[in-house]
Protein backbone atom coordinates (compact mmCIF):
# COMPACT_ATOMS: atom_id res chain seq x y z
CA UNK A 1 0.00 0.00 0.00
CA UNK A 2 0.89 3.28 -0.66
CA UNK A 3 1.28 5.76 1.65
CA UNK A 4 2.84 9.82 2.33
CA UNK A 5 5.00 10.53 5.13
CA UNK A 6 5.42 13.63 6.22
CA UNK A 7 8.63 14.81 7.61
CA UNK A 8 9.07 17.89 10.06
CA UNK A 9 11.68 20.44 9.37
CA UNK A 10 13.76 19.39 11.99
CA UNK A 11 14.59 16.16 10.42
CA UNK A 12 14.85 17.04 6.33
CA UNK A 13 18.42 17.79 6.84
CA UNK A 14 18.25 13.89 7.11
CA UNK A 15 16.20 13.50 4.02
CA UNK A 16 18.06 15.87 1.69
CA UNK A 17 15.13 18.85 2.34
CA UNK A 18 11.99 16.18 1.12
CA UNK A 19 9.38 17.43 3.44
CA UNK A 20 7.25 14.69 2.14
CA UNK A 21 8.04 11.01 1.49
CA UNK A 22 5.77 8.65 -0.81
CA UNK A 23 6.64 4.96 0.44
CA UNK A 24 5.42 1.19 1.03
CA UNK A 25 3.63 -0.78 3.83
CA UNK A 26 1.05 -2.31 5.47
CA UNK A 27 1.94 -1.16 9.21
CA UNK A 28 3.38 1.69 10.58
CA UNK A 29 6.28 -0.06 11.57
CA UNK A 30 7.04 -1.14 7.80
CA UNK A 31 5.86 2.10 6.82
CA UNK A 32 8.74 3.52 8.85
CA UNK A 33 11.71 0.85 7.81
CA UNK A 34 10.67 1.80 4.27
CA UNK A 35 11.85 5.34 5.07
CA UNK A 36 14.79 4.04 6.99
CA UNK A 37 15.58 1.92 3.73
CA UNK A 38 15.64 4.90 1.99
CA UNK A 39 17.52 7.60 4.40
CA UNK A 40 19.52 5.93 6.91
CA UNK A 41 20.32 8.89 8.37
CA UNK A 42 16.51 8.90 10.04
CA UNK A 43 16.91 5.32 12.03
CA UNK A 44 18.79 6.73 15.02
CA UNK A 45 17.01 10.25 15.25
CA UNK A 46 13.49 8.96 15.41
CA UNK A 47 14.22 5.48 17.02
CA UNK A 48 16.40 3.98 19.85
CA UNK A 49 16.59 0.22 20.40
CA UNK A 50 13.91 -0.73 17.84
CA UNK A 51 11.23 1.49 19.73
CA UNK A 52 10.38 4.97 18.96
CA UNK A 53 11.98 7.41 21.03
CA UNK A 54 10.66 8.93 23.97
CA UNK A 55 10.00 12.59 22.58
CA UNK A 56 8.36 11.77 18.54
CA UNK A 57 4.99 11.37 17.86
CA UNK A 58 3.69 9.76 15.05
CA UNK A 59 -0.13 9.99 13.57
CA UNK A 60 -1.85 8.23 11.20
CA UNK A 61 -4.34 10.53 9.38
CA UNK A 62 -4.14 12.68 12.70
CA UNK A 63 -4.66 10.03 14.91
CA UNK A 64 -2.20 9.43 17.78
CA UNK A 65 -0.55 5.66 17.58
CA UNK A 66 -0.08 5.34 21.09
CA UNK A 67 -4.34 5.55 21.08
CA UNK A 68 -3.91 2.56 18.49
CA UNK A 69 -1.71 -0.33 18.36
CA UNK A 70 1.56 1.64 18.28
CA UNK A 71 4.35 0.79 15.59
CA UNK A 72 1.37 -2.60 14.27
CA UNK A 73 -1.28 -0.18 13.72
CA UNK A 74 -2.74 -0.97 10.38
CA UNK A 75 -2.24 1.67 7.38
CA UNK A 76 -5.74 1.70 4.84
CA UNK A 77 -5.15 3.20 1.09
CA UNK A 78 -5.09 6.81 1.54
CA UNK A 79 -3.70 7.22 4.99
CA UNK A 80 -1.17 9.90 5.61
CA UNK A 81 1.75 9.20 8.32
CA UNK A 82 3.08 12.24 9.60
CA UNK A 83 6.07 12.46 12.27
CA UNK A 84 6.20 15.41 14.85
CA UNK A 85 8.47 16.63 17.74
CA UNK A 86 6.32 15.60 21.05
CA UNK A 87 7.87 18.44 22.59
CA UNK A 88 5.80 21.14 22.28
CA UNK A 89 3.02 22.88 24.22
CA UNK A 90 1.90 22.95 27.64
CA UNK A 91 2.57 25.29 30.74
CA UNK B 1 27.80 35.74 33.49
CA UNK B 2 25.36 35.13 30.44
CA UNK B 3 23.17 33.16 28.84
CA UNK B 4 24.88 30.53 26.62
CA UNK B 5 23.09 28.38 24.21
CA UNK B 6 20.32 26.31 23.28
CA UNK B 7 20.60 22.43 24.54
CA UNK B 8 19.51 19.38 24.20
CA UNK B 9 18.36 17.86 27.71
CA UNK B 10 18.62 14.50 26.29
CA UNK B 11 21.86 14.55 24.36
CA UNK B 12 23.84 17.56 25.16
CA UNK B 13 23.60 18.97 21.71
CA UNK B 14 24.07 22.65 21.53
CA UNK B 15 22.16 25.49 18.81
CA UNK B 16 22.51 28.89 18.71
CA UNK B 17 20.04 31.10 20.69
CA UNK B 18 17.16 31.31 17.98
CA UNK B 19 13.47 30.44 17.34
CA UNK B 20 14.07 26.50 17.87
CA UNK B 21 12.61 24.18 20.31
CA UNK B 22 13.76 20.18 18.97
CA UNK B 23 17.18 18.80 19.02
CA UNK B 24 17.68 17.84 15.63
CA UNK B 25 20.43 14.78 16.40
CA UNK B 26 17.22 13.15 18.82
CA UNK B 27 14.13 14.96 18.87
CA UNK B 28 15.13 15.71 22.20
CA UNK B 29 13.50 19.12 24.18
CA UNK B 30 15.67 21.99 24.08
CA UNK B 31 16.90 24.00 27.22
CA UNK B 32 18.59 27.55 27.99
CA UNK B 33 21.98 26.89 28.89
CA UNK B 34 24.18 29.80 31.19
CA UNK B 35 27.42 30.21 32.05
CA UNK B 36 27.45 31.56 35.35
CA UNK B 37 30.79 31.03 36.36
CA UNK B 38 31.72 34.67 38.05
CA UNK B 39 28.82 35.17 39.48
CA UNK B 40 28.93 36.00 43.06
CA UNK B 41 25.83 35.00 45.23
CA UNK B 42 25.84 38.35 47.22
CA UNK B 43 26.15 40.33 44.56
CA UNK B 44 23.48 38.54 42.69
CA UNK B 45 21.54 39.54 45.87
CA UNK B 46 21.81 43.07 45.76
CA UNK B 47 20.70 42.88 42.16
CA UNK B 48 17.46 41.53 42.69
CA UNK B 49 16.82 43.38 45.63
CA UNK B 50 17.96 46.71 43.89
CA UNK B 51 15.71 45.66 40.90
CA UNK B 52 12.40 45.97 39.67
CA UNK B 53 8.64 44.77 41.56
CA UNK B 54 8.27 41.99 39.12
CA UNK B 55 10.19 39.01 37.35
CA UNK B 56 12.55 41.39 35.51
CA UNK B 57 14.37 41.44 38.73
CA UNK B 58 15.15 38.29 38.07
CA UNK B 59 16.82 39.32 34.72
CA UNK B 60 20.44 37.59 35.63
CA UNK B 61 18.32 33.57 35.30
CA UNK B 62 16.50 34.95 32.20
CA UNK B 63 17.38 34.56 28.62
CA UNK B 64 18.80 37.36 27.52
CA UNK B 65 21.61 39.12 26.71
CA UNK B 66 20.47 42.84 26.70
CA UNK B 67 17.11 44.67 28.98
CA UNK B 68 14.47 42.40 28.09
CA UNK B 69 11.49 44.36 29.49
CA UNK B 70 7.77 44.46 29.35
CA UNK B 71 4.86 47.26 29.73
CA UNK B 72 2.73 44.30 31.65
CA UNK B 73 5.52 43.26 34.11
CA UNK B 74 4.12 40.35 35.79
CA UNK B 75 5.03 38.74 39.42
CA UNK B 76 6.07 38.99 43.20
CA UNK B 77 2.52 37.48 43.93
CA UNK B 78 1.78 37.09 47.47
CA UNK B 79 3.04 34.32 49.59
CA UNK B 80 0.49 33.66 52.23
CA UNK B 81 0.62 32.17 55.58
CA UNK B 82 -2.71 29.76 55.71
CA UNK B 83 -2.95 28.46 59.39
CA UNK B 84 -6.46 28.04 59.22
CA UNK B 85 -6.50 25.89 56.15
CA UNK B 86 -3.65 24.03 57.77
CA UNK B 87 -5.89 23.41 61.13
CA UNK B 88 -8.98 22.75 58.89
CA UNK B 89 -6.33 19.57 57.38
CA UNK B 90 -5.30 18.35 60.96
CA UNK B 91 -1.39 19.06 59.90
CA UNK B 92 1.09 20.92 62.50
CA UNK B 93 2.70 22.12 59.28
CA UNK B 94 3.33 25.93 58.08
CA UNK B 95 1.09 25.82 54.82
CA UNK B 96 1.84 28.91 52.36
CA UNK B 97 -0.30 29.51 49.48
CA UNK B 98 1.87 31.29 46.63
CA UNK B 99 -1.44 33.19 44.67
CA UNK B 100 -0.34 33.54 41.16
CA UNK B 101 -3.99 34.33 40.35
CA UNK B 102 -2.62 37.96 41.28
CA UNK B 103 -0.93 38.63 37.59
CA UNK B 104 -2.07 40.80 35.21
CA UNK B 105 -4.42 38.20 33.23
CA UNK B 106 -5.05 36.08 36.18
CA UNK B 107 -2.91 33.15 36.25
CA UNK B 108 1.01 32.19 36.30
CA UNK B 109 1.19 32.17 32.37
CA UNK B 110 1.51 35.94 32.58
CA UNK B 111 5.54 34.70 33.48
CA UNK B 112 6.22 32.48 31.06
CA UNK B 113 4.46 34.76 28.34
CA UNK B 114 6.34 38.01 29.17
CA UNK B 115 9.59 35.91 28.57
CA UNK B 116 8.33 34.57 25.47
CA UNK B 117 6.97 38.08 24.24
CA UNK B 118 10.00 39.70 24.95
CA UNK B 119 12.06 36.86 23.07
CA UNK B 120 10.06 37.58 20.25
CA UNK B 121 10.43 41.20 19.89
CA UNK B 122 14.39 40.69 20.59
CA UNK B 123 14.40 37.90 17.29
CA UNK B 124 12.36 40.16 15.33
CA UNK B 125 9.03 38.62 15.32
CA UNK B 126 5.84 40.45 13.92
CA UNK B 127 3.04 37.84 15.11
CA UNK B 128 3.00 35.88 18.24
CA UNK B 129 0.98 32.79 18.39
CA UNK B 130 0.22 29.96 20.98
CA UNK B 131 -1.88 27.10 21.55
CA UNK B 132 -3.59 27.22 24.72
CA UNK B 133 -6.35 25.51 27.68
CA UNK B 134 -7.41 29.11 28.47
CA UNK B 135 -4.82 30.83 31.09
CA UNK B 136 -2.37 30.96 28.09
CA UNK B 137 -4.64 32.42 25.75
CA UNK B 138 -5.64 35.26 28.08
CA UNK B 139 -1.96 36.05 28.57
CA UNK B 140 -0.53 35.99 25.19
CA UNK B 141 -3.49 38.06 23.78
CA UNK B 142 -2.66 40.94 26.22
CA UNK B 143 1.18 40.85 26.46
CA UNK B 144 0.39 41.04 22.83
CA UNK B 145 -1.55 44.08 22.78
CA UNK B 146 0.47 45.44 25.35
CA UNK B 147 3.73 44.77 22.91
CA UNK B 148 1.86 45.50 19.88
CA UNK B 149 2.37 42.14 17.94
CA UNK B 150 0.09 41.39 16.27
CA UNK B 151 -1.76 37.74 17.96
CA UNK B 152 -3.33 34.37 16.97
CA UNK B 153 -4.43 32.39 19.49
CA UNK B 154 -5.89 28.68 19.38
CA UNK B 155 -7.94 27.09 22.13
CA UNK B 156 -9.96 23.64 22.20
CA UNK B 157 -13.59 25.20 21.02
CA UNK B 158 -15.42 24.00 23.69
CA UNK B 159 -13.42 25.76 26.48
CA UNK B 160 -14.80 28.01 29.53
CA UNK B 161 -16.92 30.96 28.20
CA UNK B 162 -15.25 32.99 30.72
CA UNK B 163 -11.45 32.18 29.16
CA UNK B 164 -12.89 33.25 25.30
CA UNK B 165 -14.11 36.27 26.16
CA UNK B 166 -10.97 37.27 28.09
CA UNK B 167 -9.24 36.25 25.39
CA UNK B 168 -11.03 38.03 22.72
CA UNK B 169 -11.40 41.40 24.46
CA UNK B 170 -7.49 42.44 23.74
CA UNK B 171 -8.10 42.22 19.94
CA UNK B 172 -6.61 38.71 19.38
CA UNK B 173 -7.18 36.50 16.48
CA UNK B 174 -9.15 34.03 18.61
CA UNK B 175 -8.74 30.50 16.88
CA UNK B 176 -11.25 27.89 18.62
CA UNK B 177 -10.17 24.21 16.98
CA UNK B 178 -12.97 21.66 16.92
CA UNK B 179 -10.72 19.36 18.85
CA UNK B 180 -9.02 18.72 22.38
CA UNK B 181 -6.13 20.40 23.53
CA UNK B 182 -3.61 17.92 21.77
CA UNK B 183 -5.25 18.69 18.63
CA UNK B 184 -4.77 22.22 19.20
CA UNK B 185 -1.38 21.10 19.69
CA UNK B 186 -0.29 19.25 17.24
CA UNK B 187 -2.01 21.74 14.58
CA UNK B 188 0.01 24.64 16.22
CA UNK B 189 3.42 22.23 15.65
CA UNK B 190 2.53 22.16 11.99
CA UNK B 191 2.00 25.95 12.01
CA UNK B 192 4.93 26.59 13.42
CA UNK B 193 6.74 25.01 10.37
CA UNK B 194 5.30 26.68 7.85
CA UNK B 195 4.05 30.58 9.13
CA UNK B 196 6.94 33.06 10.63
CA UNK B 197 5.48 33.18 13.90
CA UNK B 198 6.50 33.38 17.50
CA UNK B 199 4.32 30.50 19.10
CA UNK B 200 5.17 30.87 22.45
CA UNK B 201 5.10 27.34 23.46
CA UNK B 202 6.14 25.78 20.07
CA UNK B 203 9.12 27.41 18.82
CA UNK B 204 10.19 29.54 22.03
CA UNK B 205 9.33 26.89 23.74
CA UNK B 206 12.64 27.02 25.73
CA UNK B 207 12.29 30.53 26.36
CA UNK B 208 9.29 30.71 27.39
CA UNK B 209 9.68 27.45 30.25
CA UNK B 210 12.21 29.34 31.93
CA UNK B 211 9.64 32.36 32.92
CA UNK B 212 8.67 29.25 35.56
CA UNK B 213 11.46 29.45 37.25
CA UNK B 214 10.88 32.95 38.44
CA UNK B 215 7.88 31.06 40.97
CA UNK B 216 10.82 29.62 42.47
CA UNK B 217 13.15 32.11 43.07
CA UNK B 218 10.28 34.19 44.23
CA UNK B 219 9.22 31.65 46.85
CA UNK B 220 12.62 31.43 48.21
CA UNK B 221 13.33 35.12 48.82
CA UNK B 222 9.56 35.95 50.10
CA UNK B 223 10.43 33.06 52.99
CA UNK B 224 13.39 35.01 53.57
CA UNK B 225 16.28 33.48 51.42
CA UNK B 226 14.50 29.90 52.44
CA UNK B 227 13.47 26.59 50.52
CA UNK B 228 10.09 25.12 51.14
CA UNK B 229 10.90 21.80 52.33
CA UNK B 230 7.83 20.32 50.27
CA UNK B 231 5.79 22.27 47.24
CA UNK B 232 2.71 21.03 45.66
CA UNK B 233 2.21 21.88 42.35
CA UNK B 234 -0.07 21.13 39.69
CA UNK B 235 1.07 19.32 36.44
CA UNK B 236 -0.62 19.67 32.63
CA UNK B 237 2.37 19.69 30.35
CA UNK B 238 4.84 18.68 33.74
CA UNK B 239 7.25 22.43 32.47
CA UNK B 240 6.06 24.82 35.67
CA UNK B 241 7.31 21.10 37.91
CA UNK B 242 10.26 21.21 36.54
CA UNK B 243 11.39 24.51 36.34
CA UNK B 244 10.08 24.92 39.57
CA UNK B 245 12.83 22.56 40.49
CA UNK B 246 15.25 23.84 37.91
CA UNK B 247 15.00 27.57 39.71
CA UNK B 248 15.77 26.03 43.21
CA UNK B 249 18.27 24.22 41.92
CA UNK B 250 19.94 26.97 40.44
CA UNK B 251 20.21 29.24 43.38
CA UNK B 252 21.56 26.13 45.51
CA UNK B 253 24.27 25.85 43.16
CA UNK B 254 25.53 29.54 42.78
CA UNK B 255 24.81 29.84 46.42
CA UNK B 256 21.93 32.31 46.89
CA UNK B 257 20.57 29.72 49.11
CA UNK B 258 21.21 26.96 51.34
CA UNK B 259 19.46 23.28 51.50
CA UNK B 260 18.12 20.94 49.87
CA UNK B 261 15.46 20.38 46.97
CA UNK B 262 12.32 20.64 48.50
CA UNK B 263 9.93 17.29 48.02
CA UNK B 264 7.70 17.85 45.27
CA UNK B 265 4.53 16.75 44.87
CA UNK B 266 2.50 17.10 41.78
CA UNK B 267 -1.30 17.44 41.21
CA UNK B 268 -3.19 16.20 38.28
CA UNK B 269 -7.07 15.90 37.78
CA UNK B 270 -7.92 11.84 37.37
CA UNK B 271 -9.76 12.95 34.13
CA UNK B 272 -6.53 13.58 32.76
CA UNK B 273 -3.47 11.82 34.80
CA UNK B 274 -0.95 10.47 32.02
CA UNK B 275 1.70 12.03 34.90
CA UNK B 276 -0.18 10.50 37.78
CA UNK B 277 -0.31 7.00 36.08
CA UNK B 278 3.57 7.03 34.75
CA UNK B 279 4.67 7.58 38.45
CA UNK B 280 2.24 5.22 39.34
CA UNK B 281 3.24 2.57 37.59
CA UNK B 282 6.99 3.10 37.73
CA UNK B 283 7.37 4.10 33.86
CA UNK B 284 9.51 6.61 32.54
CA UNK B 285 7.47 7.63 29.80
CA UNK B 286 3.96 9.10 29.67
CA UNK B 287 1.09 7.02 28.38
CA UNK B 288 -1.18 9.92 26.46
CA UNK B 289 -4.71 9.88 27.44
CA UNK B 290 -7.93 11.65 26.21
CA UNK B 291 -8.89 14.18 28.86
CA UNK B 292 -12.19 14.63 30.12
CA UNK B 293 -12.56 16.60 33.18
CA UNK B 294 -13.74 19.81 34.51
CA UNK B 295 -9.97 21.25 35.21
CA UNK B 296 -9.89 22.38 31.50
CA UNK B 297 -6.33 24.41 31.87
CA UNK B 298 -4.72 21.06 33.28
CA UNK B 299 -6.42 18.57 30.22
CA UNK B 300 -3.62 17.65 28.12
CA UNK B 301 -3.65 13.92 27.77
CA UNK B 302 0.13 13.88 25.83
CA UNK B 303 2.26 15.59 28.22
CA UNK B 304 5.47 16.98 26.47
CA UNK B 305 7.66 17.20 29.81
CA UNK B 306 5.61 14.67 31.54
CA UNK B 307 8.75 12.02 31.87
CA UNK B 308 10.88 14.67 33.66
CA UNK B 309 8.17 15.76 36.30
CA UNK B 310 7.74 11.71 36.58
CA UNK B 311 11.78 11.93 37.14
CA UNK B 312 11.77 14.82 39.46
CA UNK B 313 8.99 13.63 41.92
CA UNK B 314 10.89 11.07 42.13
CA UNK B 315 14.26 12.38 42.81
CA UNK B 316 12.95 14.34 45.66
CA UNK B 317 11.10 11.63 47.06
CA UNK B 318 7.61 13.21 46.31
CA UNK B 319 5.26 11.92 44.07
CA UNK B 320 2.38 12.63 41.73
CA UNK B 321 -1.65 11.75 42.72
CA UNK B 322 -4.48 12.69 40.92
CA UNK B 323 -8.46 13.77 42.79
CA UNK B 324 -11.86 13.48 41.23
CA UNK B 325 -13.37 16.21 39.84
CA UNK B 326 -15.76 16.14 43.48
CA UNK B 327 -12.46 16.72 44.44
CA UNK B 328 -11.72 19.49 42.80
CA UNK B 329 -15.08 21.16 43.67
CA UNK B 330 -14.20 20.26 47.42
CA UNK B 331 -10.75 22.08 46.98
CA UNK B 332 -11.73 25.52 45.12
CA UNK B 333 -13.91 25.55 48.71
CA UNK B 334 -11.59 24.39 51.41
CA UNK B 335 -9.03 27.20 49.80
CA UNK B 336 -11.76 29.79 49.49
CA UNK B 337 -13.49 29.52 52.93
CA UNK B 338 -10.10 28.69 54.81
CA UNK B 339 -8.21 31.65 52.90
CA UNK B 340 -10.16 34.05 51.44
CA UNK B 341 -8.33 33.40 47.84
CA UNK B 342 -10.65 32.04 45.15
CA UNK B 343 -9.05 29.31 42.33
CA UNK B 344 -10.10 27.93 39.31
CA UNK B 345 -10.24 24.53 38.48
CA UNK B 346 -6.28 23.96 39.23
CA UNK B 347 -5.51 25.21 41.82
CA UNK B 348 -8.97 22.79 42.99
CA UNK B 349 -6.60 19.81 41.99
CA UNK B 350 -3.95 21.42 43.72
CA UNK B 351 -5.51 21.44 46.89
CA UNK B 352 -7.64 18.48 46.79
CA UNK B 353 -3.72 16.82 46.20
CA UNK B 354 -2.69 18.71 49.23
CA UNK B 355 -5.65 17.31 51.53
CA UNK B 356 -4.85 14.26 50.19
CA UNK B 357 -0.88 14.33 51.55
CA UNK B 358 -2.56 15.33 55.08
CA UNK B 359 -5.24 12.61 55.01
CA UNK B 360 -2.50 9.72 54.49
CA UNK B 361 -0.28 12.01 57.58
CA UNK B 362 2.44 12.14 54.72
CA UNK B 363 3.32 16.03 56.13
CA UNK B 364 5.54 16.21 58.44
CA UNK B 365 4.94 18.00 61.74
CA UNK B 366 6.74 21.59 61.37
CA UNK B 367 7.07 21.20 57.81
CA UNK B 368 6.85 24.04 55.44
CA UNK B 369 4.79 23.32 52.60
CA UNK B 370 4.17 25.90 49.73
CA UNK B 371 0.93 25.27 47.35
CA UNK B 372 0.91 26.85 44.20
CA UNK B 373 -2.12 28.17 43.19
CA UNK B 374 -2.05 29.24 39.67
CA UNK B 375 -5.35 30.77 38.17
CA UNK B 376 -8.33 32.64 39.48
CA UNK B 377 -11.89 31.36 40.07
CA UNK B 378 -13.52 34.13 38.26
CA UNK B 379 -12.30 31.90 35.23
CA UNK B 380 -13.85 28.82 35.99
CA UNK B 381 -17.07 30.04 37.33
CA UNK B 382 -19.10 26.66 36.41
CA UNK B 383 -17.37 24.74 38.92
CA UNK B 384 -18.91 26.41 41.75
CA UNK B 385 -22.09 26.67 40.08
CA UNK B 386 -25.06 24.94 42.82
CA UNK B 387 -22.29 24.40 45.18
CA UNK B 388 -23.94 26.57 47.65
CA UNK B 389 -27.19 28.59 48.01
CA UNK B 390 -28.36 32.46 48.53
CA UNK B 391 -31.30 33.10 50.79
CA UNK B 392 -33.66 35.44 48.34
CA UNK B 393 -36.41 37.91 50.57
CA UNK B 394 -38.19 41.07 50.39
CA UNK B 395 -36.54 43.85 51.39
CA UNK B 396 -38.69 43.91 54.96
CA UNK B 397 -37.21 43.15 58.18
CA UNK B 398 -39.84 40.73 58.64
CA UNK B 399 -38.96 38.52 55.78
CA UNK B 400 -35.14 38.68 56.93
CA UNK B 401 -36.14 37.30 60.03
CA UNK B 402 -37.84 34.59 58.96
CA UNK B 403 -35.38 33.30 57.17
CA UNK B 404 -32.92 33.73 59.81
CA UNK B 405 -34.45 32.99 62.72
CA UNK B 406 -31.60 32.85 65.05
CA UNK B 407 -30.84 35.86 63.95
CA UNK B 408 -34.07 37.60 65.27
CA UNK B 409 -32.46 40.83 67.05
CA UNK B 410 -33.28 41.23 71.09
Amino acid sequence: MSVTVKIPTQLRAATGGQAELEVEGSTVGEVLDAVFDAHGGLRDRITQDGDLRRFVNVYVSGEDIRFQQGLETSINDGDEVTILPAVAGGC
Amino acid sequence: MSVESLKCKECGTAYELDARYVCENCFGPLEVAYDFSGLDAAEAKRRIQAGSQGIWRYRDFLPFKGRASDPLEPGLTPLLRADRLAERLGVAAEIWIKNDAANPTHSFKDRVVAVAVAKAKELGFETVACASTGNLANAVAAHAAAAGLDSYVFVPANLEEQKLLATGVYGTNLVGVRGNYDDVNRLCTQLAETHPWAFVNVNLRPYYAEGSKTLAYETVEQLGWELPDRVVSPIASGSLFTKLGRGFQEWLDLGLVEGEQPTFNGAQAQGCSPVATAFAEGWDVCKPQRPETIAKSLAIGDPADGPYAVEHARRTGGGVDAVSDQEIREGIKLLAETTGIFTETAGGVTVGVLRKLAERGEIGDGERVVVYITGEGLKTLDATRDTFQMHEIDPALESFEAEFPQEVAV
